[in-house]
Parts: C-alpha cells; sequence; structure tokens
C-alpha cells in the first residue's frame, strides 16, 4: 500500500517550531479506508458533543464550520436519529477548537476536502447511539428493570410497564452511567431524519436578523482594526504619515505589523467607519525593492510561451508520439485562459483577538481551526492550549477561510498583542478581500487531441501551467511529486475516460501572488476544459453529449456504476442498489424518481487487468 | 409732389431704423447668423456627450457610470418611468443630494431619461451631433419643449444643473465636470435658441 | 460628531456619530443590531438592504445626515407586517437560506417588491432581485419562495 501517497493527517510541532503537516487528500481511495492503519482509536466522550438541557433543548456539539453546507443542520440529524431525540429540541453548536473535535481522518479540526459527512458520519451514529444507551441504562436502572425492555422515542424512553421519562430527566443519572465501549446502530429502515427531508436548523435565525456571524461580534469594550496591506505582495513599510489619520474622531492607535509577508500598517478606532476612514488618510511610502511586481499581461505571454512545450509529467500512458502522426485535419488543438479568481464570500474576513498575557480568545469562522490556534498561539508566545478558539458562523468561505499561513488570524493577533486587555476584531474590507490574494491561480491550458476515425480520441497531449498551491506549504511533501502538484491535474491525469495515448504535464511558475485552494480546487479549471473538449469532439462525432462520454468512459465498475444503475438483487422499493467490483462491495442510494427498466453490462476490473463482464439489471423505481 | 415722396422716403427710411433696431434688440448685442447657431450647438452638443450627462440618458435598459460609463453596479434598470424597479429604485441609494462620504452622486428626483432622449446607442457609442439635434428639437419627442423651453430647462432643472456640481468619487476625488462650465453652457445654449435652433446637416 | 434622531422599527432612536457615517455602521455599531450586513459597502451585494420610508435602501451608502425623519425598517422590524411575514415564513418552508450572510438583504428587497407587484412575473423577479448577490447560489430557492409568499399574501393569510 502506498502510504508515501496517502498518508494520514499528523500535526506537530516540530523542535524548530515549525509545523508538520500530512494531508490525506485522496477520495478516489476511499474504498481502501478500511485497509489503511488506523490512527490510535480515538475516544469521543459523548458529553463532549451531547448537552442535554433541564428545559429538554439538546445541544449537539459540530465538529465543523458551518459556512453555508448544511452540516451544522446534517451531523446533528445523524446523532439525533441514533438517539432518538426529539428533533423539534436540537441545537447544532459550532465546536470550539479542541482536540475531541478533530476530523478523525484527517487529524485536524477542519472543514475541507469533502470530509465532514464521510469522516464524521460513523462517529455521530455511535456518539448518539451510546448517547441513548446510557439514558435508558438510566432509566432502566430507575424503574429496576433492564434495558432491553425499554424503547425510546422523541427524547423519551419508555419502560415495560407504561413507566416513561424524558431525556432531560435522565440526563444527570444518564451522565454517571459509563459510555459503552460498543453500541448497537440502526438499521437503515429505521432512520427518522437521515434519508429524510428535514429543514436547516439555522434558517429562521438567518431570516430575521437575530443569527450573530464573526463579523457581528460585539464584546465590552472592544475595537475594531484595519491594516492597510500593501499594493504588491510581500512589500514592505518604508515610512508612514499618519497624523491626518490620527485626528480622525474614534481612532485610537496607529501601528506598523508584520504580515505573513512583508509589513502593514494597523488603524485601530472605537468603530469600524472611523478606522476605514483614517486608513483612506494614511500617507504610506513602500520600499518595493525585495519583491517581484507581477504583471497580467506579461504572465498571460510567459504562461501561453510554456505551454507549447510539456513540463513536469503527471501521466505519460500509451504513445508519447502517437498524435504528432496524426495529420493536423484530424486534430483538435485548444488553448485555455483562467484568470486569478477570488472567493469572495459574501462576509468579509475577519478575526476577533483578546489577548491577556497567559491566556489569549479568539473568535473566528475558520474552516481551519487547529492550524489558526496554533498561529495565533505562535504570535502570542502561547501554548494553543492556553487559546481558547471559538468557532464563529461564517458567511461563506469556499476554502478562503482555510489558509495554511493563517495569515488573517495572525494579523488580528498581532494587534490583540499591543493593545493586551482589549479585544479587537479586524476586519477585511471587500477591496482587501479582492485585491488581498490567496486566490484560484490563474492556469493556461493548451490541450492537442487527435481524433480518431470512430470520433473518438486517440491520443491526447495536455500541458497545464499554473502556480503549485501546495509549494512552500506543509502539504507539499505529501502532493507534490516529481514537480507535479496533484491538487493542479486533477481531473486530468486521473481521468476516467478511456483515452490510449495520453500525456498530462504541468509548469508551475513562482509567481509573487498568493494562491489557495477554491472549491473544488483542481476541478475548477481542469472539469471545464476536460468537459467541453469532450462536448466538442461528441459534436464533431455527431453524437449525443450523454452517449459519448458512456462509451469514453473507462471500463471499471466504479466508473461505470456512477453513470448506470445496476443491480442483480430485488430491490427494496425507491431504493438503487449498485454492485461494484469483485468485493460485492454494495452501495446502496434511494432515488426520488423512478427510472426504467434496462439491460445493461457492468464490467469489472481485478487488479491484475483483467476484464470480466457480468449481466445485470436496472432497476425500476418504487415498487 | 416732392414733399410728399420725401416723407414717405424719411418715413420709409424710419420704420426700416425701428424694424432694424427692433430685430438688433430681439437678437441681442450681435447677429446670430445659421452658422453661429450651429457653433454654439456644437459646444450644447459638447455637454450633453459628457459622462456626467449622457450616462443617464442611455439606448439600454439600464445607466451608465463614471468616466469610462461602464454600466451602473447592481444590474439597476430603467423600470417603467426610468425611476428603477421595486427594491432597486434610483431614489433608495441617490438621494437628494450627494453623499461625498460614500462617493454616491444625489439630486432631486434622481432617475434615467426616458428612451426618446438617448443620445446614444445599444452600443453605447454616442449619437451623432445631427441625430441628438433633431431629437431636441422634435417636439414629440422632448416634452413639447420650445427653444425658450429649452433654454429654461438648462438653466433651472436639478438633474442638469448637478452635473457642475458631481460630488466625490467613493476615492475621495472630484468627479470630472462637462467641458464648459454653467454659465457657458447657458449661453452656448441662448445663442442657439436665438438663432433658431438650427441644426448641423447631415445624419 | 453631531446627535441624529431617527425612526428604526418604529421606534424613536438617537446617536451621536460623524454625520458622514453610513446608516449601515449607525444601525450596526452605534445601535447594536447586526442584521443588516456588510457585504461589500459599495453599494454593489445589498446584504446592507433597508427601507427608509417604504423605499428598498442600500444603508452602506447613505450617510446618517442624508436619513432625517423618514423612517427606517430593518430585517429585524420586516416581520412586523403581513408582506415580512410571509417572506420569512416562504424562505424557511422552501430552505432557501445556506449560510444565509446575503439572506437579510434578499428578504427586504423581495418585501419591497411584494409590497408593490402582489403577483411578480419571472421578469420581475429578475429585475428587482438581480442586484442581491448570492455566493453559495441560492437564487432559484429564492425565486421559488417569493412565488411562494406571494401566493399566501394573495389568499389573505400569513
Amino acid at each position: 500500500m502506498n502510504l508515501n501517497r496517502r498518508g494520514f493527517l499528523r500535526v506537530s510541532f516540530a523542535a524548530t517550531g515549525g509545523l508538520v503537516v500530512a494531508l490525506y487528500l485522496d477520495p478516489t481511495s476511499r474504498a481502501q479506508e478500511t485497509a489503511m492503519p488506523r490512527q490510535p482509536a480515538k475516544v469521543y466522550p459523548p458529553d463532549a458533543f451531547v448537552n442535554i438541557r433541564p428545559d429538554g433543548k439538546i445541544a449537539i456539539q459540530v465538529n465543523r464550520l458551518e459556512f453555508g453546507q448544511g452540516v451544522q443542520t446534517a451531523l446533528p440529524m445523524v446523532l439525533a436519529d441514533e438517539m432518538d431525540a426529539d428533533w423539534k429540541n436540537v441545537i447544532g453548536e459550532l465546536a470550539p477548537a479542541q482536540d475531541v473535535y478533530k476530523d478523525p481522518l484527517f487529524g485536524i479540526q477542519i472543514v475541507g476536502g469533502s470530509g465532514s459527512i464521510a469522516h464524521s458520519y460513523q462517529q455521530y451514529r455511535e456518539l448518539g447511539a451510546k448517547t441513548r444507551a446510557m439514558l435508558v441504562a438510566a432509566a432502566a436502572d430507575r424503574w429496576k428493570t433492564t434495558p432491553d425492555k425499554c424503547r425510546t422515542e422523541a427524547s423519551v424512553v419508555h419502560g415495560p410497564n407504561g413507566q416513561s421519562a424524558t431525556y432531560a430527566e435522565l440526563a444527570s443519572e444518564a451522565a454517571r452511567k459509563p459510555v459503552p465501549a460498543t453500541v448497537r446502530l440502526k438499521n437503515p429502515s429505521e432512520f427518522k431524519l437521515v434519508g429524510k427531508r428535514v429543514k436547516r436548523l439555522d434558517s429562521r435565525p438567518k431570516c430575521d436578523g437575530s443569527l450573530k456571524f464573526g463579523l457581528d461580534l460585539d464584546l465590552p469594550g472592544m475595537k475594531v482594526a484595519v491594516v492597510a496591506h500593501p499594493p504588491v505582495f510581500g512589500a514592505r513599510v518604508k515610512n508612514v504619515n499618519d497624523a491626518e489619520a490620527r485626528r480622525v474622531d474614534g481612532v485610537r492607535d496607529v501601528f506598523e505589523i508584520p504580515l505573513a509577508k512583508g509589513t502593514g500598517v494597523a488603524v485601530v478606532a472605537d468603530k469600524y467607519w472611523p478606522a476605514k476612514q483614517a486608513r483612506k488618510l494614511l500617507n504610506i511610502e513602500w520600499d518595493f525593492s525585495a519583491v517581484d511586481r507581477a504583471d497580467s499581461t506579461e504572465l498571460w505571454t510567459k504562461y501561453k510561451q510554456l505551454a507549447q512545450t510539456p513540463g513536469n509529467v503527471a501521466l505519460a500512458r500509451g504513445d508519447e508520439s502517437a498524435l504528432d502522426k496524426v495529420a493536423a485535419a484530424n486534430r483538435i488543438v485548444a488553448e485555455y485562459e483562467f484568470p486569478f479568481l477570488a472567493h469572495s464570500p459574501m462576509e468579509p474576513l475577519n478575526t476577533t483577538v483578546r489577548f491577556d498575557g497567559d491566556r489569549a480568545e479568539v473568535w473566528a469562522g475558520s474552516q481551519f481551526q487547529t492550524v489558526d490556534q496554533m498561529a495565533v498561539a505562535e504570535v502570542l508566545g502561547l501554548k494553543p492550549e492556553q487559546v481558547i478558539f471559538h468557532t464563529e458562523m461564517a458567511g461563506g468561505g469556499f476554502g478562503r477561510r482555510a489558509v495554511t499561513d493563517s495569515h488573517v488570524q495572525r494579523e488580528a493577533a498581532v494587534i490583540a498583542k499591543r493593545l493586551k486587555g482589549t479585544p479587537v476584531k479586524l476586519v477585511w474590507s471587500r477591496e482587501d478581500d479582492v485585491q488581498g490574494g490567496y486566490y484560484r491561480p490563474m492556469h493556461f491550458h493548451r490541450v492537442e487531441i487527435a481524433v480518431g476515425t470512430d470520433g473518438f480520441p486517440s491520443a491526447w497531449r495536455h500541458v497545464i501551467v499554473g502556480q503549485s498551491l501546495l509549494a512552500g506549504t506543509p502539504f507539499e511533501s505529501m502532493l507534490v511529486k516529481n514537480g507535479v502538484d496533484e491538487t493542479a491535474t486533477e481531473g486530468t491525469a486521473d481521468t476516467l475516460y478511456n483515452i490510449t495515448n495520453m500525456h498530462v504535464s504541468v509548469h508551475h511558475p513562482k509567481v509573487n501572488v498568493p494562491v489557495l485552494w477554491w472549491r473544488s480546487v483542481g476541478h475548477t479549471h481542469n472539469a471545464f476544459v476536460m468537459e467541453t473538449l469532450i462536448d466538442e469532439l461528441a459534436a464533431r462525432a455527431k453524437m449525443d453529449a450523454i452517449a459519448y462520454r458512456r462509451k469514453l468512459l473507462k471500463p471499471e465498475p466504479r466508473s461505470r456504476c456512477r453513470h448506470l444503475i445496476c443491480s442483480t438483487n430485488r430491490p427494496r422499493a425507491g431504493a438503487i442498489v449498485c454492485q461494484r467490483d469483485t468485493h460485492s462491495e454494495f452501495r446502496v442510494m434511494s432515488l426520488s424518481e423512478p427510472v426504467s427498466l434496462v439491460q445493461s453490462t457492468c464490467r469489472s476490473k481485478t487488479s491484475d487487468q483483467r476484464s470480466t463482464a457480468r449481466r445485470s439489471q436496472l432497476i425500476v423505481g418504487s415498487q | 409732389m416732392p414733399g410728399l415722396r420725401a416723407g414717405v422716403l424719411v418715413s420709409a427710411i424710419i420704420v426700416s431704423a425701428a424694424l432694424w433696431a427692433s430685430a438688433s434688440r430681439f437678437a441681442g448685442a450681435e447677429t446670430a447668423s445659421t452658422a453661429q447657431g450651429v457653433a454654439a450647438w456644437e459646444q450644447v452638443y459638447s455637454v450633453l456627450t459628457s459622462p456626467r450627462c449622457i450616462n443617464c440618458h442611455t439606448a439600454t435598459n439600464y445607466p451608465q457610470q463614471g468616466d469610462d460609463r461602464h454600466r451602473h453596479v447592481a444590474n439597476v434598470v430603467r423600470g417603467p418611468e426610468g425611476k428603477g424597479v421595486p427594491g432597486l429604485n434610483c431614489a433608495g441609494c441617490h438621494q437628494e443630494t450627494n453623499a461625498d462620504s460614500t462617493g454616491v452622486p444625489g439630486g432631486h428626483n434622481w432617475h434615467l431619461a426616458p428612451l426618446e432622449m438617448r443620445w446614444q446607442d445599444i452600443n453605447d457609442q454616442p449619437l451623432s451631433s445631427a441625430a441628438v439635434c433633431r431629437q431636441l428639437t422634435d417636439r414629440s419627442r422632448n416634452h413639447n419643449l420650445d427653444g425658450p423651453g429649452l433654454l429654461k430647462h438648462h438653466e433651472e432643472e436639478p438633474l442638469v444643473k448637478w452635473a457642475w456640481d458631481p460630488g466625490r468619487r467613493p476615492d475621495g476625488s472630484a468627479r470630472t465636470l462637462p467641458p464648459l462650465t454653467h454659465e457657458q453652457f447657458i449661453a452656448a445654449t441662448r445663442r442657439w435658441v436665438e438663432a433658431g435652433t438650427p441644426c448641423p446637416t447631415g445624419r | 460628531m453631531a446627535t441624529f434622531q431617527l425612526t428604526v422599527n418604529g421606534q424613536r432612536r438617537e446617536v451621536n456619530v460623524d454625520p458622514s457615517t453610513p446608516l449601515l455602521w449607525v444601525l450596526r455599531e452605534d445601535l447594536k443590531m447586526t442584521g443588516t450586513k456588510f457585504g461589500c459597502g459599495i453599494s454593489a451585494c445589498g446584504a446592507c438592504t433597508v427601507h427608509v420610508d417604504g423605499v428598498a435602501t442600500r444603508s452602506c451608502i447613505v450617510p446618517i445626515s442624508h436619513i432625517g425623519d423618514r423612517p427606517v425598517i430593518t430585517i429585524e422590524g420586516i416581520g412586523n407586517d403581513a408582506v415580512g411575514r410571509a417572506v420569512q415564513d416562504a424562505w424557511v418552508d422552501q430552505d432557501v437560506v445556506q449560510c444565509g450572510y446575503c439572506q437579510s438583504g434578499q428578504i427586504m428587497s423581495a418585501c419591497a417588491l411584494l409590497k408593490s407587484t402582489s403577483r411578480p412575473t419571472d421578469q420581475n423577479i429578475e429585475e428587482s432581485m438581480g442586484g442581491n448577490l448570492c455566493r453559495c447560489g441560492t437564487y432559484p430557492r429564492i425565486r421559488a419562495a417569493i412565488k411562494s409568499a406571494a401566493a399566501q399574501i394573495n389568499k389573505g393569510g400569513a
């Protein structure tokens, strides 16, 4: 098993104070997860996740940031279902940064890599089931009966002789019960919430103005800060004239601060408006001597030039020269340009920090709590456990709120250090955000395709030019191999389309613009290139775009089954069952609409590359 | 009789002189020929097609903004009366006076000029001087204004006068003014009107 | 600094601020009403939408000095009438929100539309709501919720 490409995440401080992180980011290997060596089994005490209040409300801690994806509803659903909690009384809360809330697979507290449900589904089911078991144990004790004679429903335990007790009534006794090592989980047919249409928990407060986002935080004595960032990334302040800025009513202080790269000028005021007005009045002279001034026109020219020749090889399959043997009339040549792309979540970036000397408190809508907590601790000269890190509801993120250098949190911490004792909310304006870097990198693609007489691609040469996301970050050693950053090639080098002769290579120029993953990462550009080219090929072959793809997809059961639905079993009503591979692994999905019955062939490939055909049947919908 | 002929001649001269004098009084201190009227029009046209004016005299469903006359922010649209649509009325953001601290211009009854008063085509290109002149003097399209009416409009209409007090941009810099001062604009308008609002020939 | 009196959600309030301060920041930081959101500060996104004298207004660019006596209604108060309630209920019923940050502004704009157009067409919705940005992409559900709110309002219920 190939651990050097697919390792688990481990986070630790190296002796030199650096951050050592290895990230497991391969969703296509999920099937192999059970075969991987597990991290030491984590203990997830239910009382860290479930709080049954005296009034009957059940607060469930969500180990993820909620920023629109719905996890603040989804994970509580999972737990509440196994717990048989009354959904009407469930509250989802965003957990602070703590060891117990780390992603069980990634090993850090994070939202990203599509891991929330995938990695915490089983975890939250067990938490719910264990909580239920402890409540039942408490009730059984009370009624001098046994748990198997009790049943639960909607936050009530019912005994064998008409007894009943609410979860709230049983909560303190249940808390004294031992946490069971194992529990029975529900059969999916018993689910009351999972798989059903359930309304979001946060809808109403988001519709009446009562829900507080990070930017809405208000603390007694709080100040607001804005930072003047250099107009060229990484430049430094040479000198600043702040006389006019200081005269603005409400301004408290103006001072130079170090940034993740370079330096800037912080303005601290009682409120946002005076801080912003004062910043406009700063007269800053910048030192650009140590930085490159990236220029868009120059970059496009350079990128286009680089794309004309192959770069570091990501995939070399079949005959590399096959393309050159095909006449120009039977070739498609396409060049694509993708600009830098700002995430621009609706809620501008912000973080609030209060530094008290021996401890600190942080409030941030962070996708990367463990990493950000460590960064704040480092700036303040504290240990991470001395930093209380609250996770705030966030107005969007799309990756922008998970930054390996924690630059926003660092800025806030630096300012808080100077304002010791006073909480300070750092606010990035929209201009700061759009001009502040950490974009999806710009990319240039050049693709040459040889079109066979059958209309299908016989050769495909693909050159991608774009900055490496991970070079220079703790993730580099895991995901940048042989000069190829996998986040730049995903969807191309690992395409499921069956193209015999395929060559994918990449150039990673170094540009003075900080870059970051943007939701779906490499697919933000690669999917567009691949799918528009397939569309073009299909049109050229005068074939329907879907039919063309079905023919072109690799004959592997997983990929086929994403596009064809097949089973050898009789289905339950409304269910589709997909049989994959020779392990006979079943994945159950449910459909809301009926599908028609079609005979089809599923091919499966065994690990030694032999093909085995298998006849199967598509399922009719509800019966 | 010689005395009578002399008398008629003198009368004729006096009457002519009187007519000439009154004609001069009507024209002001100088004669306004057609050529001079067209020249005055060209000055008026230079103001009408400057950004502060033409940005709201569009041929499209939206206003423009800025000296580069890009499409107005926030997808605002014309609406049935040129006042925007519910949720995005012009007056919702554009108050009675300029808001210099936020860079939003303001004036009374902020709205788009009706389509019959468009001074550019749908590709944002200003219409020709001749075309705009014809439009401005077409009483079926100009809200039935005659020459003096046009002059008064240029002198008094708040949104016209706004162009010379357009406030500050969000970055604090002053918006550029039309190429003539308001006084020069009025003077040119007056000369053009007194010449009979002649239009240049051509398309 | 100057003192301003204003009426917000039916209540008389007084603040002492720089006259250039946009209404948005007076609401958020002086009156501690954070339901109205800061998204861009240049009237481009609509997150800051309030009603001033019944007209949907982008509070991030209207200085407090320009408000005067005109009553201000914010997201915290829009539910006090039938249209506001119907819109909020439709939003919840249709699961419109995702991150929710834009939704205060969306709801205020939708209410302005429905108060003037009781049966908005797709084009009405497109035009009136087209200036409210949502980076999560909830637009189809916003459209559906406006139509469902309209149906509810026209039934006479709320």
